[in-house]
């Protein structure tokens, strides 16, 4: 027998981890304590390599995390106890799979012997988390704990990013084992992405591209996901062909708001011109995004006249909403880089000058206006000025979900990636302020703001306490119009006005409520007060809660009306009540 | 076209379905299985069969053949799906090689006297169904075949005192040298 108690290997399951943490460069956790992972605290507590977060709750903390991924690219990581730990986990979780987000969240769980006797805080937490996790792992042998840790850090940062769980049973954390570095036997030999896109369909997409009449480009999450390198080259394609661009709510920022071939965002809520052009055109190359409802509208009429290329790289995305012509299975920015070598070396930038002044015509119709008003805040307006405000900052912006987290993605230009946070195939209320702390924790010398809206904040507003504890000066922009305002939209287009449970009766005092979290409260009633409130806000240098007032009725516009096709947008200026009333014709909904 | 008001797309389109045998290679780890049928109840995807037992031990290897039924878009979606689960090394339409034999099991108890006894035991030679077990008054017939078959003899055993069945579920492997 050898001695090992001089081997630096050897050691607890819980130590195995916060070196496993360490040797993935890992420098911020976010997570919350309890019996089942109290090992893994007592080790947190002896080294200073990695910093932990203590949230006030742990679906804030995998919102948190998101955030710290989304800005920096890197894996965010959680830790929280067995049971309610893990199941106050399963909402981030699921929005990290729906954005693709890269996650790696340790739960502890009961003592081995104890699995499946409903212990105390025992829960099926691999079971739970199954359909909401890109993979799981129950480790019941110490041995095996750092190659399911490794893996766990490959699984979620490669191919199409997403979430993963590792459940450490309590006595596994305590057990003695034998740790070693990442090694790429790690990984199941059965997961194998691709990044490298098929030659020949390159060429073929090429080839479509250079004959293109009426060309658009439709970008999408996967492109920030592949990371910088990406968005570069996504911008030389638009330079080097001369086409329109447009993007999904996940895709902002990977080619500039500012550069003259953007549309504004398509689908849903996006602009009349991004809706038109994706309908008329002739040749579609869709890259990292995936034919979502919120999108594509009524499916048999989406696009009807176009050829489509698609590049992604997760297989189970091509057709599944809308048939393709030519799909590219590859990591986007790895394809892009092929394509554009081909499109420069076999190709000629296509004329399309006529397809621009027809979308010049769409443009015209201004489909983001609204009327602007001296006594009360727009809320449109009163993104402008935040958008003006910060010009010159270094700015990121997360947001919660509801009419103001359609009007960021409208009013807020974003020039770069990696700068807008948001849920975007979920949906998640509360998730923008955790998600703005963890932005914070990476970057602690920015400015980060979350947009937000009345209800939403207050499904995670314990989370202030963690900005004040951690010093993170997070900027709460909460457009309050003291109703779930899309809700209240949607009930007033297609459900008789009856406005059931949509209004907020009770609202907090939110500068009360800051002064009582110890942070700033900041509010605006009158139009004339944003800019002063505006800078006060930027120039503090503490966590703000800022109650910004605006006109509770106003509602979210352009919109494609349910069941309809992307050339049926109701406009601002055309969503008279009657006008509204015909495009909604029908009866109630059932989802 | 009226749909009822609504944020989503109402309309359900009505391709045609079809019916697919896949094999699927997966690693035999806990949870495989549960992953699997997951994704089949999560994704509202249909199982008409579903057989598995691993088959190469030294690799932990485990083969899941699963009959299916949906429009192809549907099917297509199905193979990606459990394509990209972590231990899935490979998925096989067995019904678009075309080459493809697939067989099940069945055992199936009929009690009776008399004629319908001596019916019973004149079909199961007639579906080379073997008695593995009898009793004065009952037989127990094995039979393998094609789900068809399978279906078609427990059938004509029925008016002749069925009294149940047990069944495998599809196993399916292709012709020719060639593994999958
Ligand atoms: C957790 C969760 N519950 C319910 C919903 C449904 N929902 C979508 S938007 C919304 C209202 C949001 O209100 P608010 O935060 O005030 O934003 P506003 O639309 O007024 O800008 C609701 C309830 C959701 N998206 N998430
Ligand atoms: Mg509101």
């Amino acid at each position: 027998m050898t001695d090992k108690s001089n081997d630096p290997n050897q050691m607890t399951g819980a130590a195995m981890i916060v070196r496993a943490l360490i040797d993935h460069g890992v420098q911020h956790i976010f997570g919350y304590p309890g019996g089942a992972v109290l090992p893994i605290y007592d080790e947190i507590f002896q080294q200073s390599d990695v910093e932990h977060i203590l949230v006030r709750h742990e679906q804030g903390a995998g919102h948190a995390a998101e955030g710290y991924a989304r800005s920096t690219g890197k894996p965010g990581v959680v830790l929280v106890t067995s049971g309610p730990g893990a199941t106050n986990m399963v909402t981030p979780l699921t929005d990290a799979l729906m954005d693709s987000i890269p996650l790696v969240c340790i739960t502890g769980q009961v003592p081995t012997h104890l699995i499946g006797n409903d212990a105390f805080q025992e829960c099926d937490t691999v079971g739970i988390t199954r359909p909401c996790t890109k993979h799981n792992w129950l480790v019941r042998d110490v041995n095996d704990l750092a190659k399911v840790l490794h893996e766990a850090f490959y699984v979620a940062t490669t191919g199409r990013p997403g979430p993963v769980v590792v459940d450490v049973p309590k006595d596994v954390q305590f057990a003695l084992g034998t740790y070693h570095p990442p090694r790429k036997s790690d990984v199941h030999v059965s997961y194998t992405p691709r990044v490298k896109g098929d030659a020949a369909q390159i060429r073929k997409a090429v080839a479509l591209l250079a004959a293109a009449k009426r060309p658009v480009i439709y970008s999408g999450g996967g492109v920030i996901n592949s990371g910088p390198e990406a968005s570069k080259l996504l911008r030389e394609l638009v330079d080097v062909t001369g086409f329109p661009i447009t993007s999904t709510l996940m895709g902002l920022g990977a080619y500039p708001a500012t550069g003259k071939n953007w549309l504004g965002m398509l689908g849903m809520h996006g602009t009349y011109e991004a809706n038109m052009t994706m309908h008329g055109c002739d040749v579609m190359l869709c890259v990292g995004a995936r034919f979502d409802d919120r999108i594509t509208g009524r499916t048999d009429a989406f696009s009807p006249g176009s050829k489509k290329i698609h590049i992604d790289i997760d297989p189970s995305s091509i057709n599944k909403n809308i048939h393709v012509d030519v799909p590219i299975i590859g990591d986007a920015g790895n394809v892009l880089g092929d394509l554009l070598q081909v499109f420069k070396a076999e190709a000629k930038k296509p004329d399309i000058k006529a397809w621009w002044q027809e979308i010049a015509k769409w443009r015209a119709r201004n489909s983001l206006a609204y009327k602007k008003s001296n006594d009360v805040i727009l809320p449109q307006y009163a993104i402008q000025k935040l958008f003006e405000a910060t010009r010159g900052h270094d700015t990121y912006i997360t947001t919660e979900v509801g009419q103001h987290q359609m009007w960021a993605a409208q009013f807020f230009g974003f020039d770069e990636p990696h700068r807008w946070m948001t849920s975007g195939g979920l949906g998640t209320m509360g998730y923008g302020l955790p998600a703005a702390l963890g932005v914070q924790v990476a970057h602690p010398d920015s400015l980060v703001i979350d947009i937000a809206g009345d209800a939403s904040v207050q499904m995670t507003m314990q989370e202030m306490s963690t900005a004040v504890q951690f010093e993170l000066p997070i900027k709460i922009f909460i457009l309050n119009n003291q109703y779930m305002g899309m809700v209240r939209q949607w009930q007033q287009l297609l459900h008789g006005n009856r406005l059931s449970h949509s209004y907020s009766e009770a609202l907090p005092d939110f500068v009360k409520l800051a002064d009582a979290f110890g942070c700033v409260g900041i509010q605006a009633i009158k139009p004339s007060d944003l800019d002063g409130a505006l800078k006060e806000m930027i120039k503090v240098k503490r966590p703000v809660l800022f109650d910004c007032r605006v006109a509770a009725l106003e509602n979210c516009f352009p919109m494609i009306p349910s069941g309809k096709a992307h050339n049926e947008m109701l406009l601002p200026a055309e969503a008279t009540d009657e006008a509204t009333a015909a495009a909604f014709a029908g009866g109630k909904a059932l989802v | 076209m009226n749909q009822p008001a609504s944020a989503y797309f109402l309309e359900e389109r009505h391709d045609p379905n079809e019916t697919h045998t896949l094999s699927v290679l997966v690693q035999n780890e806990p949870g495989v299985l549960a992953r699997v049928i997951g994704l089949f109840s999560g994704r509202g995807y249909n199982i008409d069969s579903l057989t598995v037992s691993e088959t190469e031990s030294h690799k932990h290897l485990s083969r899941i053949t699963i009959v299916t039924t949906g429009t192809p878009t549907v099917i297509e979606q199905i193979k990606h799906q459990l394509d990209r689960m972590i231990p899935v090394y490979r998925v096989v339409d067995m019904t678009i090689t075309g080459r493809s034999i697939e067989r099940e099991l069945a055992m199936v108890k009929v009690r009776g006297r008399g004629d319908s006894r001596v019916e019973a035991l004149r079909l199961a030679d007639a579906f080379r169904a073997r008695v593995i077990d009898a009793t004065t008054e009952s037989f127990v017939f094995e039979i393998t075949g094609n789900s068809s078959k399978i279906s078609q003899f427990i059938d004509l055993m029925r008016p002749l005192g069925l009294v149940e069945v047990a069944r495998t579920g599809v196993a399916a492997i292709g012709r020719g040298p060639e593994g999958m």
